[in-house]
């Protein structure tokens, strides 16, 4: 990394945001804040990094705009004013101290707005706010740079075309739309704690990446309980990959860990996290409900030493709040831990009858946890294999047949 | 992401100038910068440090540690605080040591904080502090 590249990952939200603001043209602002990196690149190791960097991309960015303006305003008079620009030499109006936070928001708002499909969102969103290149998001996802490339080009295409504002939403629709950012950033979460592809487990940076763009929501947004709600899912989520795999990179469950290998700071931000939340007195959302499930884990000292009883519960607010047949499947296995495995059966059967969860390795591998421990093991083991020819992480379909070898 | 600590240096020039300069105004210029570190999400720590005055060093220069009062006489650089950041690589540390508000002469010392989880971890000692560590919840 560069210093170009440093300044880059901690400006591109402010650097992007206010621009988008001057420019109303969030697709504009992308390219010629990517100019003036490019430029840099070239003349910062040749003249020396000027002294305020974050104005010289600024100003750099804004002159590359002003241009764009003026081709544009031989085809269409409404880009005359604009082209003028102002002639200070400077960055105009565009640091303004009193906005760039709006403009930061206004920035995370726009990149996960619901006129984009879920896979643009979060290329938009790592791209605009988290500052990563292309390469960095493709490399993350596993997917070819051009895939990657092409995804945000169209997503700045469909912004544009559905003409969406560039500000922070009006009160009215600031709850669901807050809701909308906050699932774009768990997404770029799980991808990073739970690898849907590839024989890695985990990408740790890219749950990072999650992380960061979270305590600027929520230092932007203080007085959002569920964005604490996220943070505190996201710390105590990650206070477990360093006893998530093996030696050899090989998924250990939570029942295996070993758990003085948890990340205790993280655990003390998540617990943090969740009172921030909690303390609000509104009631837990989805991400603070997953965060207080995720809290009794962090407080038991083993699986058997776990309030189960109490997960219940809060599974069944959270199936309360956020219906979903995964919150069904695991509020049947903490039924099981509770002691009554052959009820948490009858839950997983309900699902399987009605098709939920269709093709997910998830329905069969619980099925097989469950019939293994009611001792139907010919059952249990055809489940298992069944799981694992479903599961498309190389690490996670090792365990599942390593249990139903162990199944005899 | 890693942990590295921005770890403050003062000369006597700087130490003097911020000895003139205005507490209110060093509060609000440390405050701006502080409240940006916490927005990007990478603040872990800070403290500053007490008049160096009040100090005492501990030195090991003979058979037996001596102990000399502060300003320590002949010392070119006295820490004067730290950092500790979360940050994905050490040219993200500096930027941000570049914008730290300081007075002429003073240096900053960037240096990369090793996690527990890279001390062997079947070790007895490591053992017995990461129980502290989650006993006291420490960083």
């Amino acid at each position: 990394m560069t210093s170009v590249e440093a300044v880059w990952r901690i400006e591109s939200a402010r650097i992007v945001g206010a621009l988008a603001r001057y420019t109303g043209d969030l697709d504009l602002a992308e390219d010629v804040a990517q100019e003036a990196v490019a430029e840099a690149l070239v003349s910062w190791p040749r003249d020396g990094a000027p002294d305020n960097p974050v104005g010289w991309l600024l100003a750099t960015a804004r002159r590359r705009a002003i241009d764009a303006f003026r081709r544009r305003a031989a085809r269409d008079d409404k880009y005359t004013l604009l082209a003028t620009g102002e002639s200070d030499g400077g960055d105009g109006h565009l640091w303004d101290p009193d906005r760039i936070d709006d403009d930061v928001l206004a920035l995370m708002f726009v990149a996960c707005h619901p006129v984009l499909s879920p896979e643009a969102r979060v290329a938009l969103t790592l791209r605009t706010v988290g500052g990563l290149s292309s390469e960095e998001i493709a490399r993350a996802f596993l997917v070819p740079v051009a895939t990657i490339q092409a995804r945000i080009t169209r997503a700045k295409k469909t912004i544009a075309a559905a003409r969406v504002p560039f500000e922070v939403p009006p009160a009215a629709d600031r709850k669901a739309r807050l809701g909308g950012v906050l699932s774009v950033l768990y997404v770029i979460f799980t991808e990073g704690s739970t690898a849907t592809a590839g024989d890695d487990l985990l990408r740790p940076d890219l749950a990072y990446e999650a992380i960061r763009l979270a305590r600027t929501l929520a230092a932007l947004l203080p007085g959002e309980p569920e964005v604490f709600g996220l943070i505190a899912l996201c710390e105590l989520t990650a206070s477990r990959f360093p006893a998530r795999t093996g030696p050899d990179g090989e998924a250990i469950l939570l029942e295996q860990q070993d758990r003085r290998r948890w990340d205790f700071s993280a655990i003390r931000r998540g617990l943090a996290a969740l009172a921030q939340a909690t303390s609000a007195g509104r009631g837990l959302g989805p991400y603070g409900l997953q965060a207080a499930i995720a809290a009794c884990h962090a407080h038991a000292r083993s699986v058997a030493e776990t309030d189960w009883e109490r997960i219940v519960l809060l599974y069944e607010a959270l199936g309360r709040v956020a219906p979903s047949p995964v919150v069904e499947l695991n509020r049947a296995v903490a039924v099981a831990m509770a002691g009554a495995p052959g009820e948490a059966l009858t839950m997983v059967d309900e699902l399987v009858a009605r098709d939920r969860l269709p093709g997910s390795h998830l329905l069969p591998s619980v099925r097989g946890e469950l019939l293994t421990r009611l001792g139907r093991t010919g059952e249990a083991r055809a489940e298992l294999e069944l799981a694992a020819r479903l599961c498309g992480n190389a690490r996670e379909r090792a365990v599942l047949l390593h249990k139903a070898a162990a199944l005899g | 992401m890693a942990k590295y600590m921005l770890i403050m240096r003062g000369s006597d020039e700087s130490n003097a100038k911020m000895a003139e300069a205005s507490f209110d105004e060093m509060l609000e210029v440390v405050g701006r910068f502080n409240e940006e570190l916490i927005k990007a999400g990478v603040l872990v720590a800070a403290e500053g440090l007490d008049d160096a005055a009040q100090g005492v060093v501990v030195e090991w220069s003979g058979e037996t540690p001596v102990v000399t009062d502060g300003p320590y006489g002949e010392t070119k650089e006295l820490f004067g605080g730290f950092y500790i950041l979360d940050v994905a690589t050490k040219d993200e540390a500096v930027e941000w040591a570049k914008r730290m508000p300081a007075f002429p002469g003073a240096k900053c010392e960037i240096r990369r904080v090793p996690g527990v989880d890279e001390f062997p971890q079947d070790n007895e000692w490591i053992k017995k502090e990461k129980a502290w560590r989650e006993q006291t919840g420490q960083l």
